[in-house]
């Protein structure tokens, strides 16, 4: 690739992304009310995406071979727990990291 | 003039903490990716630009591949806006926060990404402070850790060599962290259901790497088909407006 194609390839990835966070600002700007389907569906979105989200960081993990997914499961466990118990971000954050990468590099 | 700086001041001094997780996570997955474009063969200036032009990590690993291939731009844009399209949600979920914050909202959106939404979604911003600066400042501050990791590792290449296996867990742990947090606010846990079920059903049947769309379209179809009861218990839960 020549520099230029470089530039245009980096372009592209850079418009792709844009694309995909400025669309729904551009196609409901704040001047006009937001239709009520789409009121209902950011609402509905905000409590959907956490869950999605959790699976999309765990897509890699194999539960049929390796470690079986244990280490994410203990930890996540952990978090749970941790968060349950003290409800402080950075504590279960902290807590539930700590011990994955106790268990990926000691354990499993 | 100096109120409005105490103003943003104090925003930055509340935005910070709930940053650190981001902090840890961007830092050591920006050095990878910048180790991983120094070894490819790339200048630091590459992951330094792409830190801030992309601003999203799943792209940038995979735009490495497609710089050292053949060149073919169509290609390259579709397959960031197949990446890229749960900013989509992203976005549908903030149009009302974002509203009303007038010259900041452009830079809200070109950082909206995964953890910065995550973030401004969830937190409940103390009483006094600033809602668009807190915002925006979660957004730069995110955007500064990519930015400064992505350049150190392009920087420093393979000379870096810790132990950090495992560190990358950091930001599942958080959204485990946030999901908790909202799952004792709701009275209904529908939604929160619904994003794991789904995902975790569509992962099964389509595999990793092309699990997320038919994901994105058939939490659409559940969240239309089902949407009395669902706009009901959104009604009863404590944080939704």
């Amino acid at each position: 690739m020549t520099l230029v194609q470089q530039i245009i390839t980096i372009a592209m990835c850079a418009v792709g992304t844009m694309l995909t966070r400025f669309l729904p600002f551009l196609v409901f700007s704040s001047k006009k009310p937001i239709p009520k389907y789409v009121d209902y569906l950011g609402r509905a979105l905000a409590g959907t995406v956490f869950g999605m989200l959790i699976v999309y960081c765990l897509k890699d993990v194999n539960v049929l071979q390796g470690s079986h997914g244990l280490p994410e499961l203990i930890a996540i466990i952990v978090v749970i727990a941790l968060h349950l118990w003290q409800r402080k971000m950075l504590l279960s954050v902290a807590g539930g990291t700590v011990c994955y990468m106790l268990l990926v590099q000691l354990v499993f | 003039m100096k109120q409005q700086k105490t103003v943003i001041l104090s925003a930055l001094k509340a935005a910070f903490p709930h940053t650190i997780p981001i902090m840890a996570s961007f830092l050591f997955l920006g050095m990878t990716y910048g180790i991983y474009m120094n070894v490819s063969g790339f200048s630091f200036v590459y992951p330094m630009i792409m830190s801030v032009v992309i601003f999203g990590g799943s792209l940038e690993f995979v735009a490495v591949q497609m710089l050292l291939s053949t060149f073919a731009p169509l290609q390259t844009l579709i397959m960031s806006i197949l990446i890229q399209a749960r900013h989509l949600f992203y976005g549908l979920a903030m149009l009302d926060k974002y509203k009303n914050t007038g010259a900041k909202k452009p830079f809200l959106i070109f950082g909206l990404c995964d953890e910065s939404f995550s973030i401004n979604c969830s937190v409940d911003i103390p009483n006094g402070i600033d809602k668009g600066w807190f915002m925006l400042w979660v957004t730069w501050l995110n955007q500064l850790y990519w930015f400064t990791g992505s350049t150190l590792g392009g920087l420093l290449g393979s000379f870096i060599n810790f132990n950090t296996e495992g560190l990358e867990f950091v930001m599942t742990a958080m959204f485990v962290a946030i999901f908790v947090d909202r799952w004792k606010k709701e009275h209904h846990h529908y939604t929160s259901l619904i994003g794991v079920i789904i995902s975790a059903v569509c992962l099964v049947i389509f595999g990793a790497e092309s699990f997320m769309l038919p994901t994105m379209a058939c939490i659409l179809c559940v969240l239309t088909v089902f949407r009395k009861p669902i706009e009901k218990s959104l009604e009863g839960s404590g944080d939704e407006k």
